[in-house]
C-alpha cells in the first residue's frame, strides 16, 4: 500500500515536473514575444500539436513494449494521399466516409508491421525501418509524384479538422477523444496493461500468460490506426497531399514520448506524460519562428531544449529513487 | 480535370500526327521541320511546349513544328527517336534531355548530317548542342519577385520571405538578387525585414508564416520563392483570416495554386512558362537553320514577342522573366502543368 502511493507519487512528480518546464518554457517565449501568450495563440498551438499526439500515443504504446515504429510519418503520408486522391476523384463522395478510408489504410498499414513483428520475429526497428520507405515508395507511385491541393479538394474534406465545435477546432476534440481512449485502454484494460507487463518484463509476462504475438500485432494496428487519422488530418488541414508529408515526424513522436518519461526500453510511460511531452515540443515549433532568432541557430536550440528536458527529467527521477532507497533502509 | 488533359494531349498527339503527314507532303515546298523532341508524352508540361511551337510556326514563314517524345521519360527512347529524325532529314531538333551526357554521340551524329540540335529546359552537355536555353536566370527571377510583391502591397510596408532550406542555392541567390532590387529608389517605403526558412515542409513552412504574421503585425506581404512554400503561406494566410491584410506572392505551380490565385489570397506569383519555352526554341531553331544566326557566343536572336535572346558562354541562353500567373490566366495553365 506504502509503496503504492509512493509509485503514485513518482508518475505525479514527472508530470508535474513536466508542467513546471512547459511553464518555464511559455514564460521564456512571452518574454521575448509577449504576444505568444494569447488564447488565441494557445488555442493555434494545441491546434497544431494535436496530429504530433495522436501519432505519439500510438508510438508510446510500442516503445512501451521495448519496440520503435519509425514508419508513422510514411503512413500518416500514404494514407493522407490515398483519402486526397480519392477526394479528388470523387469530390461527392462524403468526407466521413473518405476519413474512414484513410484510417482502415493507415491501420492496414500498421497490420503489415504488426504480422512482420509478431509473427515474423524481426525486430521493430529492422522492420520498420524497410516499411517507412516502403510506404514512402508506395505514396510516390499512387500519386504518381504530383500534389493534390486545395482546388482539387472538397470543402468538406478540408473541413473535417478545420471544422469547428463548441468553440474548439474538430482537430483538438479528435485529440481529446483518442486520449481519453487510450488512457482507459492503458490504465483500465487487460490488453492495456499486458503492453506495459511485456515491456517490463517479457519472460515473467509470458509465463503468466500473457500472448507477446498478439499484443505486439495490436499495437502496431494501433499505431498505423492513428496515423491514418493523422494522415488525413494533415492533408485535410494544410489542403495538400504532398509526397513528402510528414518526412522525418517519426523522430519527433519519439522525442515526444521521450520527454513525456517513456522509457526508451520499454515497460514505463504515462499516455499524460506523451501528451505534455507532445505539447512541449508543439510549444518549441510554434515559438521558434517568433522570437527573432537567427534560423541557423533554431535546429540547435530545439535540440539544446529538448535535450535539457530530458536531462531535467531523468535527475528528478534520479533523487526519486535515492528517496525510495532511503526510506527502505530506515 | 484528368479527363479534360488526357483529352487535350490526345488532339494535340493526333495534331502533332496530322501535322507530321502534312510536314511529309509539303517537303516538297521546303518547309522547314523543326522538331521539340520532349522528355516523355503525355505529360501536361510537355503538350504546353508542344503549342509554344505550332503559336511560332504560325508566325514564321514555311515552318512546321513537329512535336515527339518517347513514352517513358528514358535518355534510349530519345535516342531512337534522334536516329529516326536523322533518317528523315529534319532541319532542326530541340530536346529537354532526359539524360544530359547519353544523348551527346547521337546529337553529334545529328549535327554532323546538318541539322541544328539545341536543348531547353533539361540541357545537353556543350558538345551535342549549339545553344541551350534555360528559363530564366536569377537575377531575372529575383527582381522580379520584389517588383511582383510590391505592386500588391502598394509599394508600401514591411515584407518578409519565406525561403526553402537555408543552405538551398537556388534560394540564395535569388534572395540576394531581392535584395538588391529593393535598393531601388520606388521601393524606398518597402523594407525586407525577415528571411526565414520552411524546409520545403508544409507544416514548417505554415509554421513560419504564422509566426511572421504574429512578428510583424505591419506586415504586408510575403515573398516565397519555393513552391512548397508559396502553398503553405497562402494557406496560413487564410486560415488567419489576413487575406487582403497581408500580400503573398512567389514561385508557384498553377495546378497547385490555383485555388488561392484565383480566390485573390496571392494576387500574382511567377513560372516559367512552358509554352515559351516551345516558342522560343523553335524561334531560335529557324534562325539556326536560316543561317540568321550562328550561335556563337554573344549572338542576339530574335524570338517574335518575347524580345532577344542572347547567347552566352558555352552556348547558354536565357529565355527571360518567369511569367507571370494572376486570376484571369490561372485556369488555363492550371490544366497544364
Amino acid at each position: 500500500m506504502r509503496q503504492f502511493t509512493i509509485l503514485r507519487a513518482a508518475i505525479a512528480r514527472r508530470e508535474i515536473s513536466l508542467i513546471i518546464l512547459i511553464g518555464t518554457l511559455l514564460a521564456l517565449v512571452t518574454m521575448r514575444a509577449p504576444m505568444f501568450l494569447s488564447t488565441d495563440n494557445i488555442q493555434r498551438i494545441v491546434n497544431d500539436t494535436v496530429i504530433l499526439i495522436m501519432v505519439s500515443l500510438g508510438q508510446l504504446l510500442v516503445i512501451l513494449t521495448g519496440g520503435i515504429d519509425l514508419s508513422v510519418g510514411s503512413i500518416i503520408a500514404f494514407s493522407g494521399m490515398s483519402a486526397s486522391l480519392i477526394n479528388q476523384a470523387q469530390p461527392a463522395i462524403p468526407a466521413a466516409l473518405i476519413l474512414l478510408v484513410g484510417v482502415l489504410v493507415g491501420t492496414a498499414l500498421g497490420m503489415v508491421n504488426g504480422a512482420i513483428v509478431a509473427f515474423g520475429k524481426v525486430p521493430p526497428i529492422i522492420t520498420t525501418l524497410g516499411t517507412m520507405s516502403i510506404f514512402r515508395g508506395f505514396t510516390f507511385v499512387i500519386s504518381k509524384g504530383q500534389w493534390v491541393t486545395a482546388h482539387e479538394m472538397s470543402q468538406s474534406y478540408m473541413n473535417l479538422p478545420h471544422g469547428d465545435f463548441l468553440g474548439l477546432t474538430n482537430l483538438i476534440w479528435w485529440g481529446v477523444l483518442v486520449s481519453i481512449v487510450m488512457i482507459y485502454f492503458s490504465t483500465y484494460t487487460r490488453s492495456g496493461r499486458e503492453v506495459y507487463a511485456i515491456g517490463g518484463n517479457a519472460t515473467a509476462a509470458r509465463f503468466v500468460g500473457v500472448s507477446e504475438r498478439k499484443i505486439k500485432f495490436m499495437i502496431f494496428t494501433v499505431s498505423g490506426f492513428l496515423s491514418g487519422l493523422a494522415g488525413v488530418m494533415w492533408t485535410a488541414r494544410y489542403a495538400a497531399a504532398v509526397n513528402e508529408t510528414a518526412t522525418g515526424f517519426e523522430l519527433q513522436t519519439v522525442a515526444a514520448c521521450v520527454i513525456g518519461g517513456v522509457s526508451i526500453a520499454g515497460g514505463s510511460g504515462t499516455v499524460a506524460g506523451v501528451i505534455l511531452g507532445g505539447l512541449f515540443i508543439g510549444i518549441i515549433n510554434n515559438a521558434l519562428p517568433v522570437i527573432n532568432l537567427s534560423p541557423f541557430y533554431q535546429m540547435f536550440i530545439q535540440g539544446f531544449i529538448v535535450l535539457l528536458a530530458m536531462l531535467i527529467n531523468t535527475l528528478a527521477d534520479r533523487r526519486q529513487e535515492k528517496m525510495l532507497l532511503g526510506r527502505r533502509r530506515s | 480535370m484528368k479527363n479534360m488533359v488526357l483529352t487535350l494531349s490526345l488532339v494535340l498527339i493526333l495534331a502533332s500526327g496530322t501535322v507530321f503527314a502534312q510536314a511529309q507532303q509539303e517537303a516538297a515546298d521546303e518547309e522547314l521541320k523543326l522538331v521539340l523532341l520532349v522528355k516523355s508524352l503525355g505529360n501536361g508540361f510537355f503538350e504546353a511546349v508542344a503549342d509554344g511551337g505550332v503559336e511560332a510556326a504560325g508566325e514564321l514563314d514555311n515552318v512546321t513544328s513537329i512535336y515527339m517524345g518517347p513514352s517513358t521519360a528514358t535518355a534510349e527512347g530519345q535516342i531512337e527517336i534522334i536516329e529516326s529524325l536523322i533518317a528523315q532529314k529534319v532541319d532542326g531538333i530541340a530536346i529537354s534531355a532526359n539524360d544530359p551526357d547519353a544523348l551527346v554521340p547521337v546529337t553529334k551524329k545529328a549535327m554532323k548530317a546538318g541539322i541544328q540540335v539545341i536543348s531547353f529546359d533539361s540541357g545537353i552537355s556543350e558538345g551535342g548542342r549549339t545553344i541551350d536555353l534555360a528559363p530564366s536566370a536569377a537575377e531575372l527571377i529575383g527582381r522580379q519577385q520584389v517588383q511582383l510583391i510590391a505592386e500588391l502591397v502598394g509599394y508600401k510596408g514591411d515584407i518578409a520571405i519565406l525561403s526553402a532550406t537555408s543552405q538551398a542555392t537556388n534560394q540564395n541567390i535569388w534572395i540576394e538578387w531581392m535584395k538588391e532590387e529593393i535598393k531601388k529608389p520606388e521601393y524606398k517605403d518597402m523594407k525586407i525585414v525577415e528571411t526565414v526558412y520552411g524546409d520545403d515542409a508544409a507544416d514548417k513552412s505554415y509554421r513560419e508564416a504564422v509566426g511572421l504574421m504574429q512578428k510583424y503585425p505591419n506586415l504586408a506581404g510575403i515573398i516565397s520563392p519555393t513552391t512548397v512554400g508559396v502553398l503553405a503561406a497562402s494557406k496560413a494566410i487564410e486560415d488567419e483570416g489576413m487575406k487582403g491584410k497581408v500580400q503573398i506572392t512567389g514561385l508557384g505551380l498553377p495546378s497547385e495554386m490555383q485555388h488561392y490565385v484565383e480566390n485573390g489570397t496571392c494576387g500574382q506569383m511567377a513560372l516559367w512558362n512552358p509554352i515559351d519555352l516551345g516558342y522560343t526554341s523553335t524561334y531560335i531553331l529557324e534562325a539556326l537553320v536560316t543561317g540568321k544566326a550562328e550561335g556563337k557566343p554573344g549572338d542576339k536572336i530574335s524570338v517574335g514577342r518575347m524580345g532577344a535572346v542572347t547567347v552566352g558562354e558555352g552556348g547558354a541562353s536565357i529565355m527571360g522573366v518567369p511569367f507571370v500567373f494572376n486570376a484571369d490566366n490561372i485556369a488555363k495553365f492550371a490544366a497544364m502543368f
